[in-house]
């Protein structure tokens, strides 16, 4: 791992050959684009890459179109890290049979999935592959919802949001439970290396990524991925919601190697408090009614005590 | 070939899954991803057996699910190489979704299924639930009534699947216990001749080939989705000439000769039953005995499934006046699959024989020449009335009142 690559900078990355195309439908102000592109432009090898079905998938390959500049399969919602590891298995063998001559540089193998993908429906799939020891980099889009099928829970969707399945009403403040702590149990699989990341700090995103692609073995990198749709916000503040999610430490960046040493990777200067984080996202208006207040006391309770627990952990090295 | 030579005899005393995995081990394939279930699980763990003392040099994943064998078969595939899995009843309806999937994504996949009732009530028997769960899957499938055959169909199955004018994946059905759990004589071919007839994979549109990059599982509308699937069954439809190639190929390496339709006693046939799978060999038994009592009795399966041999079928009865369709698996609602199918082949005919459908041997109950032969004396009835004596369908050899339907 120490042979790390050296980060590109904003303007050799905006000039990098594009694996990913602009010519996709994804909303404007997505973030999955944003997220993709630099996971792709984050290393000049060749890449294998698989898509769990999603908005991801179904935006990005409508035939006769595709944006993807590299290898490129869609099977099902729940099996984009199957998918990959029989590519990556058969990489293997065709290296041994002799018919990848053995001076073939190896691609990388990528399975991007939304967090319905990940956290529910392909979760069995992730976690055998991860058993297994393929391989590849798997990268959880992270929107907090089904998106794609017009903003179910899923979960990892946070308590308190309001979504279409579990929507807020008189009697309700919507989504239930807390999110999925979907990096301990990823971490949990024996994966050498898990961690974090935020489109808005790209050069710790795009430092972990390439730290993934240099690990051998499964890597689970969990992406925030900021939803204009479905979190109600414009198009052009992206990047202050990830700003947010990441300043007010309800999406903390940090990575565990081995399942054991952990760093954290960004500390928030100002930590902002988490109500204004979800102020900022109508799909949780409804907390700030006085019937439903204290769940914000919650939220801020839960983001410290995790934060808390983050440090120590860090500190403990265990 | 990297891996070690296994000796084999001329004939060989192996059961249906060592037929398989034999098939596997001496079609080189790549990548078997695999998860077990009764009567099929032998097929995987003989093939895991010869990897593990070095006589395969491909590589066995064994996945945590039958969804995610496919899965995994579906992406290796697409890399570029020769996968296969084998598979029965609830692991077939698990993989199902993924079925569609590698058919509409034209990437070549060997499945060996060995054919068992599917749950509830839970049974690990051979019937014919899982092989009609297939049925629009746009696999070709194939079937086969032995050990023996069991070998020869798997082997050809990657000859079909990988052909440039077929490129879909196959079905290699053997029925459950009666051919995967009985031993029997089975000439194998040698290694060598086994290997040069099916020939080197060729990939195509491979994940893995880096100076061409493509686009697999995309997304299609209205204007396109059509165009895709007509293109699909085309394939599958045109599939049937190159099955009868591949056979004919076959029989020139193996001396063994198969048929789209299997027949006997049928040259002067006025009454025969149409079935699948193992109840062929006995029925061919029965109409031996039948022909001693004077009853013109003959028999037809269809050994081609998909695509199905409607005209074949059709030119096969054309002279039999009485005819059933045996179907070994719960009708849900309707007259048996293979009823429908040899109806639809027999609708535009002239000679239009009375048709009878017969629903037996369910969660592996036996069909025995006893049995066969009472079939054919009512069927003989039916003839010799020129109409039907009874309802349209009977479920046969079940306990209780007699249970039949349909009246015209
Ligand atoms: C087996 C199966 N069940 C359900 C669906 C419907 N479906 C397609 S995408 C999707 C939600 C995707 O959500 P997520 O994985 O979070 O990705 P996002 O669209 O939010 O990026 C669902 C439910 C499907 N395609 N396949
Ligand atoms: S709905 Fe959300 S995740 Fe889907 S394309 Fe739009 S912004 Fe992206």
């Amino acid at each position: 791992m120490s042979n790390q690559k050296e980060i590109k900078n904003l303007k050799t990355f905006s000039t990098a050959a594009e694996r990913f195309e602009g010519s996709h439908v994804l909303c404007p102000g997505c973030a999955h684009s944003i997220i993709v592109r630099e996971v792709l432009n984050a290393t000049n090898d060749n890449l294998v890459v698989s898509a769990a079905t999603g908005c991801l998938e179904v935006c990005t390959a409508i035939y006769p179109h595709t944006s993807w500049d590299c290898s490129w399969i869609h099977i099902g919602f729940e099996n984009a890290s199957t998918a990959i590891a029989g590519a990556e298995t058969m990489n293997k063998v065709l290296r041994k049979k002799g018919r990848i001559p053995a001076d073939t540089p190896q691609p990388k193998f990528v399975a991007f999935g939304g967090d319905g993908a990940t956290y529910d429906i392909g979760f069995q799939f992730i976690s055998g592959c991860f058993e297994r020891g393929h391989d590849f980099m798997y990268v959880c889009l992270d929107n907090e919802v089904y998106a794609n099928t017009g903003g179910q829970r899923s979960s990892s969707t946070p308590i308190g949001a309001s979504t279409t399945t579990a929507p807020a009403g008189t009697v309700s403040y919507g989504e239930k439970k807390n999110k999925k702590d979907i990096l301990s149990i990823m971490a949990a699989h024996g994966s050498p290396y898990v961690a974090q990341v935020a489109p808005n700090k790209w050069k710790d995103m795009v430092k972990k990524i390439q730290r993934g692609f240099d690990t051998e073995g499964p890597v689970f990198i969990n992406a925030m991925s900021a939803c204009t749709t479905e979190w109600r916000f414009k198009p052009d503040q992206t990047i202050e919601a990830s700003d947010l999610a990441t300043d007010s430490l309800v999406f903390p960046l940090y990575e565990i190697i081995d399942g054991t040493e952990l760093n954290i990777t960004y500390r928030p200067k100002n930590i902002v408090p988490v109500r204004d984080y979800l102020a900022f996202q109508p799909r949780f208006k409804h907390l700030f009614a006085p019937e439903n207040e204290h769940i914000i006391e919650e939220w801020q309770k839960r983001v410290d005590a995790r934060w808390e627990y983050l440090q120590r952990r860090e500190e403990a090295r265990v | 070939m990297n891996s070690k030579q296994m000796e084999l005899n001329t004939v060989e005393v192996w059961d249906g899954n060592m037929a398989n995995a034999q098939a596997l081990r001496q079609a080189a394939v790549d990548v078997v991803a695999a998860y077990p279930i009764t009567p099929s699980t032998a097929t995987v763990e003989n093939y895991a057996s010869m990897h593990a003392n070095g006589y395969v040099d491909g590589e066995v994943i064994m996945v945590e699910s039958e969804h995610a064998a496919m899965s995994g078969c579906v992406g290796a595939g697409a890399a570029g190489g020769r996968v296969a899995t084998a598979t029965s009843s609830q692991g077939l309806a698990l993989m199902i979704e993924v079925l569609y999937q590698a058919s509409g994504m034209r990437i070549p996949v060997v499945l060996c299924l060995v054919n068992r009732a599917l749950a509830a009530p839970l049974n690990v028997n051979g019937d014919h639930s899982d092989l009609y769960l297939t049925r629009d899957s746009g696999w070709v499938s194939l079937d086969s009534f032995s050990p023996q055959e069991a070998y020869d169909m798997t082997l050809m199955s990657f000859k079909i699947s990988e052909h440039e004018k077929v490129r879909l994946p196959v079905i290699s059905n053997q029925d459950g216990f009666m051919t995967s759990h009985t031993a029997q004589n089975v000439r194998p071919l040698s290694d060598e001749v086994a290997y040069n007839f099916i020939g080197d994979y060729k990939p195509l549109n491979a994940m893995l080939d880096f100076s061409k990059p493509v686009t697999h599982g995309v997304q299609t509308e209205h204007d396109w989705h059509f165009e895709h699937k007509a293109k699909q069954h085309a394939a599958l439809m045109a599939s049937k000439e190159v099955v009868k190639e591949v056979f004919e190929e076959f029989e020139k390496v193996s001396g063994r000769k198969y048929n789209i339709v299997e027949s006997y006693g049928m040259e002067d046939a006025e009454v025969a039953i149409v079935c699948l799978g193992t109840t062929y060999e006995s029925a061919i038994l029965a109409v031996d005995k039948l022909k001693e009592e004077g009853i013109k009795a003959g028999v037809v399966a269809p050994r081609l499934f998909r695509p199905f041999p409607l005209v074949e079928i059709a030119q096969t009865l054309q002279n039999a006046k009485a005819v059933a369709c045996m179907d070994r698996s719960a009708p849900g609602g309707t007259v048996g699959a293979l009823y429908n199918e040899v109806a639809g082949a027999l609708f535009n005919t002239s000679a239009r024989p009375v048709l009878r459908n017969l629903i037996y041997g369910l969660g592996g109950r036996d069909m025995t020449i006893n049995e066969l032969c009472d079939i054919y004396r009512d069927l003989n009835k039916d003839a010799k009335a020129g109409k039907l004596t009874g309802k349209i369908q009977k479920l046969t050899g079940v306990r209780g009142p007699e249970l039949s339907f349909y009246e015209l």
